[in-house]
């Protein structure tokens, strides 16, 4: 098992190094001038050169990025042009409030998620069934920004409920995750009921009736382990949307993430921030699905023997 | 004579789908004594395994439903019974067995838990964890598997193994009446008759009477008492093991299906299948069900039903019976 894991971590050096290139590739041919954001309007170019050399701005397009790589190899995602701060600093600390709303938004859409799927599956075609397929429609296709300000105009301006920007206390979180979490309720809901249609179908379902087993637990003990897998699967690939979500959701809100860190840094042209970000969220993210994968092999036996047989 | 254990009276079984009324079981009788085998043979789709879920109430909730007829468990309709009360009967007093061991086993519970759930859901007396856990390993070396194993998932287990499982399982609590339904078509013929061999022994052993759903007569001749045979839904022949194997009179049906068994005394170029398919239980014939197929089929068999003929045990549906009396 813990040979798999390692394994595991080390594919993930291949895609961060892709990801370092696309986003170094896309920084330096899109156009803007670091330089002149630095120095301002007023600078001159004779200033600008300067400080071009002095960045090392002036070399060549693989020379920049191999000089990146070796260090960000080395664990050094270099300085922000912006603040002159370590990336890595930066993130860390920002990454807090980011976590914060993500697992927010992920503890509501897994406990809506979850309970609304299980219930359409098991009172199939009812009322309840119908009522949560149509919420999962309409919250896959509400876009993040319109239902973020919709309720700050409801929430905060109209009843004056919940704070609408700040992220002193807990209650700041509440709309910014309910915010992000709409598109993985969504989906964890419609999978849910999916999954757990498909498996109270199973005969080891029947068996356990006949062993004269209450209905309650034969969806819990029985039905839902079996029926979470494929869940914990999109589960795990949900958290990355959150994680892209939160990005947009940050700036609604006024959340001082690394979201809001991010599209700061893109603005400014800022590529070692934009990439330490993109680098950073990616290997969280990758973390979560190697999570994903150890929790799988922990609930379903046959696959923890594939492990530990490889 | 022995006591009636379970008696089914005119029962009659109908799926409703969006697309049509299926009549699955029609109007069947059948009764089983304490301690007796009865083989209930029949084609695929005859309505075995409807029968079987309607013993035990578990007829898909929304599409099966009990049109007609009574179930006696010991002189109690148990269609009358509350579902409180039918869950304290299943696996307590009447287990059943399921056509394939491969898919009746929750892949991700120990095997040693799954039988320990049933000892659990009929543990009255409030036995403590670890005598229940006693009885696992008894129930698992008394059905030939090492009380080591208990620990193991289903997929460690081959199909006859699985299988052995499933039947400790179904004997957990010692139930009265035992339904095996085909419980041993999924498995390979050698480990075939290790199985029944086994499940014959416990049966004997505890005192069990059972239903053998099967469509193999050489099962049936094995282990069997008495043998219904079942075709579109009706009982259409009953008797002692005798009755059936070696008396003359049979329903045309039981004649074609002994036919069907290959014959090595008697030179033959080809099997001699019943031909023609089983009626479309959407759409059942009029007068005998069998008549398509029948060779010997008369005008009155079209139109009307056929009489029962009695003699001793042995039953037979047919008018040709009818007409010699
Ligand atoms: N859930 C269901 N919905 C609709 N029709 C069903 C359902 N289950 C069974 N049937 C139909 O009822 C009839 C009897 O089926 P049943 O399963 O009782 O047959 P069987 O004798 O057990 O056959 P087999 O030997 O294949 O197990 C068949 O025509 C079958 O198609
Ligand atoms: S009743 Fe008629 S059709 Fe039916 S089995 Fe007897 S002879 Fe054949
Ligand atoms: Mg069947």
């Amino acid at each position: 098992m813990s040979r798999y894991i390692l394994k595991r971590i080390l594919i993930c050096i291949p895609t961060l190094v892709a990801i370092t290139f696309i986003i170094f590739t896309i920084m330096s041919y899109t156009p803007g001038d670091v330089t002149r954001m630095i120095l301002g309007q007023e600078a001159t170019p004779e200033a600008m050169k300067e400080l071009a050399h002095q960045m090392g701005l002036d070399k060549p397009f693989f020379v920049r990025y191999a000089n990146y790589m070796v260090h960000l190899l080395q664990g050094d995602m270099g300085v922000s042009y912006r603040s002159g701060q370590s990336v890595f600093l930066e993130i860390i600390h920002r990454f807090p409030i980011t976590l914060k709303l993500a697992f927010g938004s992920m503890c509501i859409a897994i406990a809506v998620g979850l309970l609304l799927g299980i219930l359409a599956a098991v009172k199939q075609y009812s009322i309840l069934d119908f009522f949560g397929t149509a919420l999962a429609m309409l919250l896959a296709s509400v876009p993040y920004f319109w239902l973020g300000l919709m309720m700050i105009l409801l929430f905060s301006l109209k009843l004056g409920l919940l704070p609408s920007m700040g992220s002193n206390t807990w209650v700041h979180f509440i709309l910014p995750s309910i915010t992000v979490c709409v598109g993985s309720t969504a989906a964890i809901l419609r999978l849910t009921r999916t999954t757990m249609l498909e498996t109270i179908r199973q005969d080891y379902i029947r068996t356990a009736r006949a062993k004269g087993q209450t209905e309650g637990k034969i969806i819990f003990k029985h039905a839902l382990k079996n029926a979470l897998l494929p869940v914990i699967t999109v589960i795990g690939i949900e958290f990355g949307s959150l994680l892209g979500g939160a990005v947009v959701v940050e700036s609604v809100f006024s959340l001082n993430g690394v979201g809001s860190l991010l599209l700061q840094a893109i603005r400014l042209k800022d590529t070692p921030q934009v990439t330490g970000c993109a680098v950073f969220l990616a290997f969280f993210f990758m973390m979560i699905m190697l999570a994903v994968d150890i929790l799988y092999a922990y609930i379903d036996p046959r696959i923890k023997a594939r492990y530990q047989n490889s | 004579m022995l006591e009636k254990l379970l008696e089914i009276k005119d029962l009659s079984v109908v799926y409703h789908t969006d697309e049509a009324h299926v009549y699955a079981v029609n109007a069947i009788n059948l009764e089983i004594g304490a301690r007796e085998t009865i083989g209930l043979v029949g084609e695929t789709g005859a309505g075995k395994t409807t029968t079987a879920l309607a013993i035990l109430r578990l007829l898909p909730e929304k599409t099966g439903h009990i049109t007609q007829g009574e179930i006696l468990f010991k002189g109690e309709d148990l269609l009358k019974k509350s579902k409180r009360e039918m869950r304290g009967i299943r696996g307590a007093h009447i287990s059943m067995i399921f056509q394939d061991p491969m898919t009746s086993l929750n892949p991700t519970i120990t095997v040693g838990d799954q039988i320990y759930e049933s000892l659990l859901i009929h543990n009255y007396e409030g036995k403590p964890r670890d005598e229940l856990y006693k009885r696992v390993d008894e129930l698992l070396e008394l059905v030939g598997i090492p009380a080591r194993r208990r620990k193991d998932y289903p997929h460690q287990f081959s199909g006859g193994m699985k299988q052995r499982v499933v039947i400790s399982i179904a004997l957990a609590c010692q139930p009265q009446l035992l339904i095996a339904d085909e419980p041993t078509t999924a498995l390979d013929v050698t480990i075939q008759a290790q199985v029944l061999a086994m499940m014959y022994d416990l049966k004997e052993k505890l005192q069990t009477s059972m239903i053998m759903i099967t469509h193999d007569l050489g099962v049936v001749a094995q282990t069997c008492d008495k043998v219904a045979i079942m075709y579109a839904g009706e009982i259409i022949e009953f008797g002692l093991a005798e009755d059936i194997f070696e008396s003359d009179q049979h329903h045309p049906y039981t004649t074609g299906l002994f036919g069907s068994i290959p014959d090595l005394d008697i030179e033959a170029d080809r099997l001699n299948p019943i031909e023609g398919l089983m009626p479309d239980p959407t759409a059942l014939p009029c007068g005998c069900k069998f008549h398509p197929r029948c060779k010997l089929c008369m005008e009155i068999c079209k139109t009307t039903l056929p009489p029962q003929w009695h003699e001793g045990d042995h039953m037979i549906s047919c008018h040709l019976y009818s007409r010699e009396k």
